[in-house]
């Protein structure tokens, strides 16, 4: 029997349109939760649903209704809720057992298996599945203490290790070179020549910087309006782009132009009127819409679009050495967990131990005492004394001998002898 | 080695400076915080002691203490380590203590490791003219020096931004604007000191030895230098030599300066020649 159960799909074993029909509302989790709670074959469970994976994290119960640890069940589940055949889904579905499901957790939690390696937002979803779980009463010691393991090591992955650093995106490369070439973006002006995805997407970060203002230019005076309007700023007359740059500080090129949209000469000039200000140019058109040889003039830098693209490169093959650091860390904090877990089998069998023994001994004391009534209080107080006593002595020995957990020992296999030894319960550990 | 105390504070001092080279040469490579304020702490440290030591010197000959190259040596590691701490306290600018520390331990290295000819110090370099030209001197060329190492920092900076290959500085080093505004404070704070210095050095000469200017080598060389500096102020007010042109000229200008301080007396004589026995 296992002690821990992780079912789930994601992005790795499932394509998209599958991922769509197996996703959970929040209604649905707190739905499952219940199932979870009302399930006598389930201790504690959680469920995590995002965009990108589904996962059910749960504790077997002893009294689990299938023969299979309660998987059956949660598919049959999966399958009502969802209304989609378990055939559909079964088979891009993993399923992970105790180490293994928690080295899952682990890298999940610590963005390890995302699709953008070292992104920030997996760990705020893993902990808000964890506090809908605990709002709904389905988490138990076991639980707690797995998914506070797996936030302190999602913590020290992303502080020790590189592994979120830099920018993978082309827009986001090219606000990062821009905090490395300006001191406080909040005093410098942007230029949009042109239009598009990437470059709207570059001045949309921008704009979160609390750039001073946008200036946008377009061969059609109307769409350089129309963007304006968008981000708050200001449209210039296409053929005003020259005098227009002795005003701003970025300059965001993407327009479909065959020639340069800007030369170097022009550079040259507004550089003078500038008084040698700094300009950083990024040009993610193809064919280039900026002279390259602007890049040569001092204090101007030029980015086109390959430039960008090398970057994300270096910082992606950066993340995926920093990912093998990571994954030493999951490693550590997997034994870690696993030496705890095995230590609370001892606690709940010396617990369970004691509390046969205290039974027989109350039980058969009582039932002495009860044919024995010309017997003082002082004396029966004292026959009570001697019965405990006989048996916590009777016990000790059995729980040092628990208790002294050494690295030698197979604990699971004397675990199960005691636990056999005293009767008891419930199913052996094979 | 003198066992007399300012000496052996002074070998102190160059102890903690070492530390705090070390500390910032791990930063450098590990980038861990809690290194750079250790660094940083050893240096207030070790400028403490060094100050003391000075102070000490000083009270025994009765004047400052810059008859010898070593003497004079340490006087320039002190006020180098407290014009960094001051600049670090402005800007904090922890990159720029790989530079200023590897600086101060060399400085004081040389200082208690040469060896030093007995000097009788003279009687005319007392009052506070005297007083006021060294110590704006010194610490105009420190505020200097570090505008150099600023300089060094942003050409690094700027060579891995216009080269399209950030290596191994791009991280570790800010932003080209916050070099270059580290690097104009540095230079306007150390001309305006150098400023101050050469004219109590000329008032002083005046009351000395009659002239103000004598045409003595270093005299020459440091108008020379200031005049570099003066060229490189107003050219960034007035033509945006801003960014590049200033990293480099500030880089110049140190080297300028540094043979004037160094150089100079050792080769060409002259009568600042006895700071530099």
């Amino acid at each position: 029997m296992s002690k821990i159960i992780l079912i789930g799909a994601s992005h790795k074993t499932a394509p998209v349109e599958l991922r769509e029909k197996l996703s959970f509302s929040q209604e649905q989790i707190e739905t499952a939760l219940d199932f979870i709670k009302r399930d006598p074959g389930i201790k504690e469970g959680l469920v995590f649903s995002t965009c990108n994976r589904l996962e059910f994290l749960y504790i077997p119960g002893n009294q689990a209704l299938d023969n299979n640890d309660g998987i059956d069940t949660v598919m049959r589940f999966i399958s009502e809720l969802k209304q989609l055949p378990v055939p559909e889904f079964k088979s891009s579905l993993y399923i992970h057992r105790d180490d293994d499901a928690v080295r899952h957790l682990f890298c999940v939690a610590a963005s390890l298996d995302s699709m953008v390696v070292g992104e920030p937002q997996i760990l705020g979803q893993v902990k808000k599945a964890y506090k809908t779980a605990v709002s709904a009463g389905t988490t138990g010691v076991l639980l707690n203490r797995l998914m506070h393991k797996s936030f302190s090591v999602a913590k020290r992955v992303r502080k020790q290790t590189g592994i979120g650093d830099n920018a993978v995106s082309i827009s986001y490369a090219a606000i990062e070179l821009a905090h490395k070439i300006f001191a406080d973006l909040a005093t410098k002006s942007v230029m949009l020549i042109g239009a598009g995805e990437m470059a709207e997407l570059a001045v949309e970060h921008l704009m979160t910087h609390q750039v001073k203002k946008i200036v946008v230019a377009n061969r059609t005076f109307k769409n350089a309006l129309d963007l304006a309007r968008k981000f708050n700023g200001k449209a210039v007359q296409y053929e005003e782009r020259e005098s227009a740059l002795a005003d701003v500080d970025i300059i965001i090129s993407s327009t479909g132009a065959t020639d340069y949209v800007l030369t170097r000469d022009q550079v040259k000039r507004v550089m003078k009127k500038r008084q040698n200000k700094t300009l950083f140019f990024i040009d993610i058109a193809v064919p280039r819409d900026i002279d390259p040889r602007i890049n040569k003039i001092s204090n101007a830098y030029v980015y086109d679009i390959d430039d960008l693209k090398n970057i994300v490169e270096t910082n992606i093959s950066q993340r995926e050495q920093e990912t093998v650091r990571a994954q030493g860390f999951v490693e550590e904090a997997l034994l870690a967990f696993r030496r705890w877990l095995d230590e609370l089998a001892v606690v709940p069998t010396i617990k369970a131990i004691n509390r046969k023994m205290t039974d027989i001994v109350n039980l058969e004391c009582e039932k002495t005492l009860a044919g024995l009534p010309h017997l003082s209080t002082a004396d029966t107080d004292a026959i009570r004394r001697m019965t405990r006593a006989i048996a916590s002595r009777a016990i000790h020995d059995p729980i040092l001998f628990l208790r002294h957990t050494g690295d030698h020992r197979d604990d699971s296999f004397y675990l199960n002898v005691a636990r056999q030894l005293f009767n008891l319960d419930i199913l052996d550990h094979n | 080695m003198f066992m007399n105390i300012p000496f052996i504070l002074l070998q102190c001092a160059t102890f903690f400076y070492l530390i705090s080279t070390g500390g910032y040469f791990c930063y450098l490579f590990y980038q861990k915080d809690r290194i750079q304020q250790t660094a940083l702490g050893a240096v207030g440290i070790g400028a403490v002691v060094h100050l003391f030591a000075i102070v000490l010197q000083s009270a025994a000959l009765g004047g400052l203490p810059i008859y010898t190259i070593g003497q004079s040596l340490s006087m320039a590691g002190l006020s180098l380590a407290a014009m960094f701490i001051y600049v670090q306290y402005r800007f904090y600018l922890k990159i720029l203590g790989v530079y200023a520390t590897a600086m101060i331990s060399v400085l004081m290295l040389a200082a208690i490791l040469l060896p030093e000819a007995a000097q009788a110090p003279d009687k005319i370099y007392k009052g506070i003219f005297f007083f006021g030209h060294i110590i704006l001197i010194f610490t105009g060329e420190s505020m200097l020096a570090l505008a150099c190492g600023a300089g060094i920092l942003y050409l690094l900076q700027e060579q891995g931004i216009k080269g399209k290959s950030p290596g191994f500085f791009f991280k570790r080093l800010p932003s080209l604007d916050f070099l270059d505004a580290v690097s104009y404070t540095c230079i306007s704070t150390g001309f305006a000191l150098l400023t101050f210095g050469l004219v109590t050095g000329l008032i002083y000469a005046r009351s000395v030895w009659g002239s103000f200017w004598r045409w003595d080598v270093k005299e020459v060389f440091s108008l020379g230098a200031w005049l570099v500096y003066a060229a490189l102020l107003h050219l960034r007010l007035n033509s945006g030599w801003r960014g590049r042109n200033s990293a480099i000229m500030s880089v110049i200008g140190f080297i300028i300066l540094i043979f004037t301080f160094l150089g100079v007396n050792f080769f060409l004589g002259g009568h600042h020649q006895g700071f530099t026995q």
